[in-house]
């Protein structure tokens, strides 16, 4: 799915990269635990987490994350923004748990990482 | 992405030969193992000779063979001033001293002159704790000075060989190597070396599936300077088929690694698990992601890590496959290491 339908499926607001939003969501990642990210997650996926801080952006550059979107309400501080600005990174941001997010991107589609990445 | 800042190769940012090496070498290859020692009961009289008589202007004072202090020339002198009782040697020796491992990088050893200002470090095997040899800067410049002269050797020798190896030397000339410092407990900018070191990988034009192996562990262990140490240095080198990637910083070392690198086993504060990090995965996942890893860590001394990532197709299929076969546990720990390495153990003659 495009990451414009994963954002509406998400009732989701673009905090970054409204120019971006056809760019294709291979699988999804749900974690707040950043190593588990570099651990699981697969090239392109569509990561949710709590997480607001820098090194959410840097994980998701890394692990070459296409998109990040917040769960719970949260909102990212101005430097998260200006770092995914620079890099290019999608952030999306919805008021959906973190549980509900993945149970509605799952029934349309979306997969997980469930097989091991290097 | 075109608004970043273009990547600059900063000359110096480039290592040397003589860097390179003593990141490679170990204290054993270089140290003094003809040391002259006395005993804790010795007296401070005793010392008058041995000074003179050797040139020498420390000496390591020994319980037993258990390394307890160091008398320096200034001890003596001291002692001969305030014209004291002929006592015991451990009565004014200096009693905390620094010591350093046999078996660790020589780069560790070095810093720890530039920190202390000392002269010289006893040399103590990690598992018997009996003392093997000393270290001055002296032997450290000898040592650079030897193994200069092997490698050199080495080259003209194989320089004489048939063509087909010589096009192997050439390969083994093709190495790159850039170096990032890390700073200590700067949140805002941990990750930016790796960062840097992507964008160069990928500039290189390396499979994106290994720039992302080679990111993610150097980003991991990016995070464990950032956090644990007063920052360190991130050392990649790029050759024919590999790259590998050294960690290193100069403290508070890994006080149990086989631990460390149990899944989940953490020892990090609080505030770093709110960074989504310090759930006892880093080393887990920098292992994960290499086809070698090695690392080495004391506490109080520091750690070096090196993880090397193959590059080619071929061996990188090989290289996922059968890398925990050839890699071992990948713990040093500051033990004797393995065959190879316990070779070097040995001095040339």
């Amino acid at each position: 799915m495009t990451l414009d339908e994963a954002r509406k499926i998400l009732q989701a607001e673009v905090i970054v990269g409204s120019q971006l939003q056809d760019i294709n969501v291979d699988v999804g990642c749900g974690a707040d635990l950043m190593s588990d990210v570099l651990a699981f997650a697969k090239t392109g996926a569509l990561l949710l987490t709590g997480l607001t801080n820098l090194q959410v952006v840097r994980t998701g550059e890394m692990a070459n994350i296409v998109g990040i979107c917040f769960v719970r309400g949260k909102r990212p501080p101005q430097e998260t923004i200006e770092l995914a600005r620079e890099n290019a990174l999608p952030l999306l941001a919805t008021e959906l748990r973190m549980f509900e997010s993945c149970g509605r991107l799952y029934r349309n589609g979306l997969r997980g990482c469930s097989e091991r990445t290097g | 992405m075109s608004s970043r800042k273009d990547i600059k190769v900063n000359p110096g940012a480039k290592t040397t030969k003589t860097q390179e090496m003593v990141y490679e070498m170990k204290v054993c290859d270089v140290m003094t193992t003809d040391v002259i020692t006395v005993q804790a009961k010795d007296r401070m009289s005793s010392l008058r000779d041995l000074f003179r008589k050797n040139r020498i202007s420390g000496v390591p004072v020994l319980d037993g063979e258990r390394p307890v202090g160091l008398v320096s020339l200034e001890d003596f002198i001291k002692w001969l001033a305030d014209k004291q009782d002929d006592c015991p040697t451990e009565e004014k020796m200096t009693g905390e001293v620094v010591y350093v491992y046999q078996d660790e990088p020589l780069v560790l050893a070095i810093s720890s002159f530039e920190r202390s200002g000392l002269g010289r470090f006893p040399v103590i095997d990690g598992d018997t704790g009996r003392l093997v040899g000393i270290l001055t800067k002296g032997d450290v410049i000898e040592g650079l000075l030897k193994k200069l002269e092997i490698d050199y050797q080495d080259k003209e020798t194989r320089s004489d060989r048939p063509r087909p190896l010589f096009t192997d030397l050439e390969a083994d000339d093709k190495t790159l190597t850039f170096q990032y410092a890390v700073k200590g407990h700067d949140l805002k900018q941990a990750g930016t070396s790796s960062s840097r070191l992507k964008r160069t990988l990928s500039r290189l034009g390396m499979h994106p599936d290994v720039v992302r192996r080679v990111v993610i562990a150097s980003y991991e262990a990016e995070m464990n300077l950032v956090i644990f140490t007063e920052g360190g240095n991130i050392r990649t080198r790029i050759r024919e088929g590999e790259v590998l990637v050294q960690v290193e910083d100069s403290g508070p070392g890994i006080f149990d690694v086989k631990k460390a690198l149990e899944p989940g086993y953490s020892t990090a504060p609080d505030w770093v698990r709110k960074l989504g990090f310090g759930a006892g995965m880093g080393l887990v996942n920098i292992r994960k992601c290499a086809d070698r890893f090695d690392i080495w860590s004391r506490p109080g001394r520091g750690t070096v890590l090196k993880a090397t990532f193959f590059t080619d197709e071929d061996s990188y299929e090989t290289g996922r496959l059968g890398k925990y076969a050839r890699s071992g546990s990948g713990i040093s720990h500051g033990k004797p290491q393995k065959r190879g390495d316990r070779r070097l153990c040995k001095r040339p003659a």
